[in-house]
């Protein structure tokens, strides 16, 4: 009963999550490219969707903090390293040219593969989202781990 | 909603709201239902947008397709070697006070901001020299 209420409510929030993001217009490339270009007619709005949401999520994480299960009884798993690494930048970096490069990052592209408009799925996602995955087995491959430092 | 999201599932789960970390984990197979119940979630919610009385979620991309799956790429390698993305350090790190997400979500939106400006700025003004 508690296993099935966990994935109710994980269901639940990544809805809600989801909508955050339709809502936001994190889901359109034209405003992520719209934010991530300063030189040209900057948007601010997504610093104010992403400042918006650390203030929300602030507080609980606050409260987690000295916290160690959670509401439906699973232990609250907060991460534990703090170094500033090699993978750290280098992945950061790498994941930076890639969001330049499209203006879509992995929340809103799984969101996506639900957007469907005139009958047709949004072709976009369906081309990015198999390449992200193949990216994540990529990232397994033991030289490209070496070559960024990863353990 | 995306910091209600985050706080949900941290206060009900006590998990981490990082969407690269939990598709990671999802596709290579390690346990837990409660991630493809997270990403069934997450694709539903275009479809319940409009009838929530939501924006309708579309999608103006501006590169072609092969430039969009050499962006997946990147973007699912260097957020696995990085650990995170735009939600998970972007949002639910800097909310927990941590200088290592900081420092990435600076280098990753630096990084994308450089690319845009290459892409938008650089190269057509090269083109046109």
């Amino acid at each position: 009963m508690r296993e099935l209420l966990t994935i109710f409510a994980a269901g639940l929030f990544g809805l809600l999550f989801g909508l955050g993001l339709v809502t936001s217009h994190m889901t359109d490339p034209a405003v992520v490219i719209g934010f991530l270009d300063f030189a040209g007619d900057w948007d601010p709005t997504l610093l104010f969707v992403m400042a918006g949401a650390v203030c929300v999520a602030t507080p609980a994480f606050v409260f987690a903090r000295n916290r160690p299960k959670a509401l439906l009884g699973e232990p609250i798993i907060l991460p534990a390293r703090n170094r500033i690494d090699r993978p750290l930048i280098g992945g950061a970096a790498i994941f930076g040219i890639g969001w330049g490069l499209a203006g879509i990052c992995p929340g809103p592209g799984i969101a996506l593969l639900g957007a469907v408009y005139g009958g047709t799925f949004d072709k976009g996602a369906l081309v990015f989202m198999p390449a992200l995955i193949a990216g994540i087995f990529l990232s397994r491959w033991r030289p490209l781990r070496n070559a960024l430092g990863a353990s | 909603m995306i910091g209600a999201a985050a706080s949900g599932l941290l206060l009900v789960n006590g998990r981490i709201a990082g969407i690269s970390g939990i598709l990671g984990n999802a596709v290579r197979g390690i346990e837990g239902t409660w991630r493809w119940a997270f990403l069934v979630g997450l694709i539903a919610a275009p479809l319940w947008s409009p009838l929530l009385g939501l924006p309708f979620a579309i999608a103006h991309h501006q590169a072609g397709l092969i430039q969009i799956a050499v962006a997946g790429l990147l973007v699912g390698v260097g957020t696995q070697i990085g650990s995170g993305c735009t939600s998970g350090h972007g949002v639910c790190g800097i909310a927990n006070f941590s200088l290592r997400s900081l420092t990435a979500t600076a280098i990753f939106i630096g990084f994308a901001a450089l690319t845009v400006f290459v892409l938008r700025h650089l190269l057509p003004r090269m083109a046109g020299a």
